[in-house]
């Protein structure tokens, strides 16, 4: 089956002076999908949405956005919308003002663009008229939302779009971003929030000091992920850990410190180990009540690829494991 | 299977025009109440202000046309205009052109404006149209304001002008719009330098402050005693230079130059503006102004420009001294004098006499003659002579002069006590105020009449 891609880029470079911000970095992102874009701070996630909202040149590789060939000039196609390091409203104007006049701007009457519309979709009906000026964190991010739907872009950029976001809030954006990939528009997200991305995106780019170090489904990152660690809950939880300690490839781990709960306990392992154990436990008649993992996939993939620290942690045990 | 699109080749993204750019800036200037609050003070403030010293006993007598507040409407704008020329537009001109950048700054809107736009260069022009537009009518306001304040005040009264010639309403009229309109170029010249330390400095309160250091730079500049040449080359120079219009012949050559070099101080300010702005890096959030690149940029063209200014001035123009000389003293208080004396035979119900037949000469010394005879201070002597038909002595009076470096004078009377040592002159109809007991007057520093 042939996939259109929204975005594609290869080799992507940027440097500001002497860092290196983007260091041959590649991206695809098909149409009608949500991507993730990870990264700790100053790993380079919003320098390449920069590049895709067309705020800044790469100094090399190809970008492809919308089937265009971005070149050395300035802006993005036609299409793309979005905002990085938080949506730019005008403090002094009402949010249907600041959605006007950016209708205005883009050359459509203010009456028919779908000002209403936008704002229902992000929740802010009841706010319509009031000065951005007295907007939360939250609600600015949902009018950045909406002043970047009004544009109907078929191409979304968004920058921690969750950041500030209630309950609520939350889910308008993710209803939105949800609706906008079933109709075919491709979404591209930064986030620190894990449980965001991992609700939302089919495909996560994991980004280190300028490098792309994981890009990929979601369910691929989980299946190359290292060993993790997870809660389990039991009907007998002495026999479990127990049974646990003697399983291939299962280590309990020691958390009787921090650990509430009598019935809980928390063992590290790689998935086949952990079949085998839950396997295990229902031939003894033991009755799983909870398995969870304690971090996410995506979160214990992000520290395992982006902390060294981290990994030097995620391998000693594993190496212990081979050992034993 | 996966497969892109064929790309297509470089298809610029379609541009917001200029027009909806411009409407969109004004707009956002417009919602600031900070704007609001300024338009509604420069629209009615002045007739208040101009109103009120009207009806005042004490006039303004040392700002320039001050002391005709009582007898004329007109006055009272050209007393508004030397007011904001030294501070109001100054002030106007940091308050919208030299934020209209730095506010994007403030709020960290470029990056959505850009996204918006997707033309540094049509963000530009938009902004800089938007806040020339708002300066002008916030000129605008300060003109008519002014001038509808005098007209209800005091009424439609001719003027006395700087040579002591009376201006009929219609003239005057003419004339002090004219006026307002050549501050306009000063003000475009602030305006500008305010676009470009709104550019160059970012957020730093420098930049908002930039055109009001500027102006207060170039009025003690104005002060010193500077050769003739660089005080035109200036660009405030167009604030004072409006003087010139109220003479007869009307000393063209100075307005002419300083609104000049005050256009050409605008141009250039912008231009430095724009290429600061066009090479600046958006995508770096902790951008606070261009730094260093300010001052290669920003500044060294506009000294040049000084420079420049300053040697095509002296080249053209005759002076490169002070431009007051002892002549010309003497010369422009003679010609206000007889104006004025004819006002006050009128005044005191005598036979009318012409210019022609007064035939006034003055005679001034500085300093009793023990130095250059030539230059500002308020050491200038004068004694005035005059000839009345029919009558074998020559009438006699005296002065003290008070010049300063831009070639204003107050004459102040100093007897005899009938013709100008006092106040008030007592007529028919009661006591009225002495035209001759001290007025305004102007020398032309280049002189080329």
């Amino acid at each position: 089956m042939e996939r259109r891609h929204a975005v594609r880029a290869g080799g992507i470079t940027k440097c500001f002076g002497d860092v290196v911000a983007l260091d041959g970095v590649d991206l695809e992102v098909t149409q009608g999908q949500i991507h993730g874009l990870v990264g700790p701070n100053g790993a380079g996630k919003t320098t390449l949405l920069g590049l895709l909202l067309g705020l800044a040149v790469a100094d090399g590789g190809r970008l492809e956005i919308l089937g265009k060939q971005v070149g050395r000039a300035f802006a993005a196609p036609d299409g793309v919308a979005g905002f990085v390091d938080g949506p730019g409203l005008y403090p002094s104007l009402t949010a249907r003002q600041n959605l006007a006049a950016l209708a205005a701007l883009r050359g459509h009457d203010a009456r028919t663009a779908g000002i209403d519309d936008v704002l229902h979709q992000v929740g802010l009906t009841d706010v319509a008229d009031d000065r951005a000026r007295g907007f939360s964190l939250g609600m600015r991010q949902r009018l950045g939302l909406a002043a970047a739907l009004l544009t109907k872009p078929r191409l979304l950029v968004l920058d921690e779009p969750s950041n500030g976001l209630d309950p609520a809030g939350k889910r308008h954006v993710h209803r939105v971003l949800t609706r906008l990939a079933a109709d075919g528009t491709s979404v591209v997200l930064s986030s620190h929030r894990m449980d965001d991305l991992e609700a939302l995106c089919s495909e996560v780019t994991i980004l280190a000091t300028g490098r792309v170090v994981f890009s990929g489904p979601l369910g691929k990152l989980a299946a190359e992920s290292r060993e993790l660690e997870y809660r389990l809950r039991t009907s007998d939880a002495r026999a479990a850990r127990d049974l646990a300690a003697e399983t291939g490839g299962v280590r309990v781990v020691d958390d009787a410190g921090i650990r509430q709960d009598a019935e809980v306990f928390v063992v590290r392992a790689l998935i086949p180990a952990l079949d085998e154990l839950v396997a295990q436990l229902v031939r003894s008649g033991i009755a799983v009540r909870e398995l969870a993992p304690v971090v996410s996939p995506l979160e214990a993939a992000f520290l395992a690829l982006t902390e060294p620290d981290q990994q030097e942690h995620q391998r000693e045990p594993q190496h212990q494991e081979v050992g034993r | 299977m996966s497969a892109t699109v064929v790309a297509e080749h470089v298809a610029p993204a379609r541009r917001v025009s200029v027009a909806r750019g411009y409407r969109f800036e004004l707009v956002k200037l417009v919602s600031q109440w900070r704007v609001r609050l300024l338009v509604l003070a420069c629209w009615i403030t002045p007739a208040l202000f101009v109103a009120g010293v009207s009806q005042q006993d004490t006039l303004p007598s040392d700002t320039l046309f001050g002391r005709w507040m009582h007898a004329t409407g007109w006055a009272g704008p050209l007393v508004m205009l030397g007011f904001a020329g030294s501070w109001a537009l100054p002030l106007l001109a940091s308050l919208v052109a030299g934020d209209v950048f730095a506010a994007e700054d403030r709020l960290g809107t470029w990056r959505h404006l850009l996204v918006a736009v997707r033309s540094p260069a049509r963000i530009f022009v938009a902004k800089s149209l938007a806040s020339v537009t708002v300066m002008v009518v916030l000129v605008a306001g300060l003109a008519a304001s002014s001038a509808a304040g005098g007209l209800v005040a005091v009424g439609n009264q001719p003027l006395v002008g700087l040579d002591g010639r009376l201006l009929a309403p219609g003239d005057a009229a003419g004339r002090v719009l004219l006026a307002w309109l050549c501050a306009l170029a000063p003000t475009l010249a602030l305006a500008a330098i305010g676009l470009l330390g709104s550019v160059a400095l970012g957020r730093s309160s420098m930049g908002l402050l930039l055109p009001v250091l500027v102006a207060l730079a170039m009025q003690v500049a104005q002060m010193l005693p500077l050769p003739v040449a660089v005080r035109l080359a200036l660009p405030g120079y167009a604030f004072i230079a409006w003087n010139g219009l109220f003479t007869n012949p009307a000393q063209l050559t100075p307005l002419l130059i300083g609104v000049a070099v005050s256009l050409a101080w605008a141009a250039l300010a912008t231009a430095l503006a724009y290429l600061l702005f066009v090479r600046r890096d958006f995508t770096n959030p902790a951008y606070d102004g261009s730094g260093r690149r300010a001052i290669t940029v920003g500044v060294l063209p506009l000294a040049a420009l000084t420079a420049v200014t300053v040697g095509a001035v002296a080249v053209a123009t005759p002076s490169t001294g002070s431009g007051i000389e002892q002549g010309k003293v003497q010369k422009s208080l003679a010609t206000a004098f007889a104006h004025l004396y004819r006002m006050q035979t009128e005044q005191l119900h005598r036979p009318a006499v012409t210019e022609a037949q007064l035939r006034t000469s003055a005679a001034c010394t500085k300093s009793d003659g023990q130095a250059a005879q030539e230059g500002a201070g308020n050491d200038w002597r004068c004694v005035v002579s005059w000839h009345l038909p029919g009558v074998a002595v020559t009438g006699t009076a005296i002065y003290q002069l008070d010049i300063t470096s831009d070639g204003r004078f107050v004459a102040d009377g100093d007897g005899p006590k009938e013709v100008n040592g006092y106040f008030l002159v007592r007529t028919s109809t009661g006591d009225a105020p002495n035209p001759l007991w001290q007025f305004d007057g102007n020398v032309d520093l280049l002189d080329t009449h």
